[in-house]
C-alpha cells in the first residue's frame, strides 16, 4: 500500500480505511459470536457456579483432577498423534502414485477422455468426503457388527469363528482411525496433487542431468517444495480430526468404549449436566493448547528475522 | 518398468474399490423390499441378531422403500427441508461476509493484518466444543436458541471459508489488480470484477466444504435445537433407522444425494481451488 507518492490526507485516510471496510462485516460477526463471548467464558472460568464469586484456579484444578478429563484428553492426543501422520503419509503416497500414473498416460488435466483412469480415481477418492456421517455409519454397521461382513471374511480366512463387536470393543479405536482415513484421504490427496503439479519441471530436469535417482528427487526436490501444501493439509486435517466425533457418536453412542472416549464426548456430558465451570475452564485450557505452538512459532520466527536483519538488511515480514 | 506400472494401477484402483464397495452396499440396500432387507440386515438395523447376508445387487429390486420414504414419510421431508433452510443461507452468508474479508487479508497490507489472520486461523482450528459455551450464551442472549436462526448465524461467521478464500485470492497476479486500479477501477469494482471471477475456484471450494459440513452437522443441532421439528436431516437419520427400519437405507441414500451431486458438479473448482490454495505459502 505504500506505492503512492504525495496525496491529500483525506485520500490517504480513505486508503487506510479500505481494508477495514472490507473486513468490517466479518469482524463484527466474529466479535459478537466468538470474541466477546470468549471473554465471558474466560471470566466465568475463574468464578463459581453462580458466576458471582471469584474462586481463582479451582475450576482448572477440578478439570485437571477429573479422571474423565484425563482419559478424554489422553485419548484425543493419541488419536491425533496416530491419525494425522497416517493421513498425511497415506494421502501423499497416493498422490505420488497418481501423478506418476498421470505422467505416463499424458498430461494430468485430461483434455480428452480419461487417460489411465486418473480422473475416475480422483473423482472416486473425494466421494467419501461428501457422504454424511449418518449414512456412512449405517454401512459401517453392516461391515462391523458381530454378525457382519468383516467377521465373516475373517472366519473364512482363518477358519476360526470370529464374533468381535468391532465398534464396542478396544477395536473401536482402530475402527475410528480407519473411518477418519476413509473419509479424508481423498481430499488431501487432491491437495497434494495440486502441490505436486505446482513444482516446476525444470527442477527435476536439472536433477536428472546431475544424475539424481528417483529417491533423491523425492527427498531433495519434491518434499521441500511441498512445504506450503504440507501446512495446508496439516491444518485441515487437524480441523477435521475433531469432527470425527460425529462418526464416533453415531457409531457407538454417547458412552463408547473407553478407548474412543474423546474430548467432545466429555463436553457433551458436561453440557448435559450444565457443568459450566468445568466447560469454561477446559475451553480456556484447550484454546491455550492451540495458541501455544502458534505463539512459539511466531517468537522463533521473529528471532530468526531479527538475526537476519542484523546480518544484512532484508525486507520486513510481509510474508504470511 | 511396465510391471511396476501395473502395480501402481492395481494399488490405485484397489483403493477406489474400498470407496465403491461400501457405497454400493448402501445403494443396493435402498432398493430392497422389506422382507429381503430384514433377511439380509437384521443385525445392522438393530432389530435382532442374525447372520448378515451382504449383497451388492438386490435379489428382488423394489421401489417400496423409496415410495414409503418419499411419499408416505412427511417427517423425512420436513427434516430434509430443515437442512436446506439451515445450510443454504449459511453458505450465502459466508459468501457475503467472508469473501470481502478474505479479499482484505489477501490484497491489502495494513497493520494488525498478520495477527488478525492468525486469530482467524486459530478460531477455525478450535473444535466446536471449545466455542460451544460462548456460542450458547450469545444465542441465549439474542433469543435465537432453538430456531433456524440459531443454526445459521454462528455458521455464517465460521472462519474456515475466509481462510480458503484468502489463499485463493492471493494467487491472483498482482499486475492484473494493479492494471485495474490504473484504469481507474475503484476498490469495490476491482473486488467484484477481478477478485470474484478469478478467485471463483477458491470460493466454490469454501462454499462446498461449508455445505458438506453443514449438511453433516451434528454437534450444533444437538446443542442448540430442542424442538424435534427443527432438526436437520443429519440428526433425524439415526432416528429413522429405529422408527422405520425398512426405509433406513433409502433415507441414507437420499441424504447423500445432494452433497454428492454438488460435489460432482464442483469437482473442477474443487481441484483448482486446491491448486490455488496449495501453491502459495
Amino acid at each position: 500500500m505504500a506505492s503512492s507518492g504525495r496525496r491529500v490526507s483525506a485520500s490517504r485516510l480513505r486508503r487506510a480505511l479500505t481494508p477495514w471496510l472490507f473486513l468490517a462485516p466479518s469482524l463484527g460477526g466474529v466479535a459478537v459470536f466468538m470474541g466477546f463471548p470468549f471473554l465471558d467464558v474466560l471470566s466465568r472460568s475463574f468464578r463459581d457456579a453462580m458466576g458471582t464469586r471469584l474462586v481463582g484456579l479451582d475450576n482448572y484444578k477440578a478439570v485437571l483432577d477429573n479422571s474423565a478429563f484425563r482419559l478424554a484428553a489422553g485419548n484425543t492426543v493419541r488419536f491425533l498423534a496416530v491419525c494425522i501422520p497416517l493421513l498425511l503419509v497415506l494421502s501423499l503416497s497416493l498422490a505420488l502414485l497418481l501423478t506418476k500414473r498421470a505422467e505416463i498416460y499424458g498430461k494430468l488435466p485430461a483434455d480428452s477422455g480419461d487417460r489411465g483412469g486418473c480422473r475416475l480415481i480422483r473423482t472416486t477418492m473425494v466421494l467419501p468426503m461428501a457422504v454424511p456421517a449418518a449414512s456412512m455409519v449405517l454401512i459401517w454397521k453392516i461391515l462391523l457388527c458381530p454378525e457382519g461382513v468383516l467377521n465373516q471374511a475373517l472366519t473364512a480366512a482363518t477358519g476360526e469363528p470370529w464374533e468381535t463387536d468391532w465398534a464396542f470393543s478396544p477395536w473401536a479405536f482402530p475402527v475410528l482411525v480407519v473411518t477418519y482415513l476413509w473419509k479424508h484421504t481423498g481430499y488431501d490427496m487432491i491437495l497434494w496433487v495440486a502441490g505436486l503439479q505446482g513444482i516446476s519441471g525444470d527442477l527435476y530436469e536439472a536433477a536428472r542431468i546431475d544424475g539424481a535417482g528417483a529417491w533423491q528427487e523425492l527427498r531433495y526436490i519434491t518434499l521441500p517444495q511441498l512445504g506450503g501444501t504440507f501446512c495446508l493439509v496439516g491444518i485441515l486435517s487437524l480441523v477435521n480430526s475433531f469432527r470425527v466425533y460425529r462418526e464416533a457418536y453415531l457409531l457407538a453412542g454417547s458412552y463408547p468404549d473407553s478407548s474412543i472416549y474423546l474430548i467432545p464426548h466429555l463436553f457433551a456430558h458436561w453440557f448435559l449436566n450444565l457443568d459450566v465451570q468445568k466447560m469454561t475452564a477446559a475451553a480456556v485450557m484447550m484454546t491455550g493448547v492451540f495458541l501455544a505452538p502458534a505463539l512459539a512459532g511466531r517468537i522463533v520466527q521473529r528471532k530468526i528475522g531479527r538475526e537476519k536483519i542484523g546480518r544484512k538488511k532484508v525486507r520486513g515480514g510481509e510474508r504470511m | 518398468m511396465k510391471g511396476r506400472h501395473r502395480i501402481t494401477g492395481i494399488l490405485l484402483f484397489g483403493v477406489c474399490l474400498l470407496v465403491w464397495l461400501p457405497l454400493l452396499l448402501m445403494t443396493a440396500a435402498a432398493w430392497m423390499p422389506e422382507d429381503e432387507l430384514y433377511w439380509r440386515y437384521l443385525s445392522p438395523l438393530g432389530l435382532g441378531r442374525d447372520q448378515v447376508r451382504a449383497a451388492l445387487i438386490p435379489s428382488y429390486p423394489s421401489l417400496a422403500a423409496m415410495k414409503e420414504l418419499l411419499v408416505c414419510s412427511p417427517g423425512f421431508f420436513i427434516m430434509f427441508w430443515n437442512s436446506c433452510i439451515q445450510v443454504i443461507p449459511m453458505a450465502a452468508g459466508q459468501l457475503l461476509v467472508g469473501a470481502p474479508a478474505a479479499w482484505a487479508f489477501a490484497r491489502f497490507r495494513f497493520s494488525g493484518r498478520r495477527q488478525l489472520f492468525g486469530l482467524y486461523v486459530l478460531l477455525m482450528v478450535l473444535p466446536f466444543q471449545v466455542t460451544q459455551v460462548s456460542n450458547y450464551l450469545v444465542l441465549d442472549r439474542l433469543r435465537i436458541l432453538d430456531s433456524h436462526m440459531g443454526m445459521i448465524l454462528p455458521g455464517i461467521w465460521s472462519t474456515l471459508p475466509v481462510f480458503i478464500m484468502t489463499r485463493s485470492f492471493e494467487t491472483i497476479p498482482t499486475e492484473l489488480v494493479e492494471a485495474a486500479y490504473l484504469d481507474g477501477a475503484g476498490q469495490w469494482y476491482t473486488f467484484l470484477h477481478i477478485g470474484l471471477p478469478l478467485g471463483y475456484p477458491g470460493i466454490a471450494t469454501a462454499l462446498m466444504l461449508t455445505f458438506v459440513d453443514g449438511w453433516n452437522a451434528l454437534e450444533q443441532p444437538l446443542t442448540y435445537l430442542k424442538t424435534k421439528s427443527l432438526w436437520p436431516i443429519s440428526l433425524y437419520l439415526p432416528d429413522i433407522a429405529k422408527d422405520k427400519a425398512a426405509v433406513a437405507f433409502a433415507a441414507a441414500l437420499i441424504t447423500c444425494l445432494l452433497p454428492v451431486l454438488i460435489y460432482l458438479n464442483c469437482q473442477e473448482e474443487l481441484e483448482q481451488g486446491a491448486a490455488s490454495s496449495g501453491l502459495k505459502q
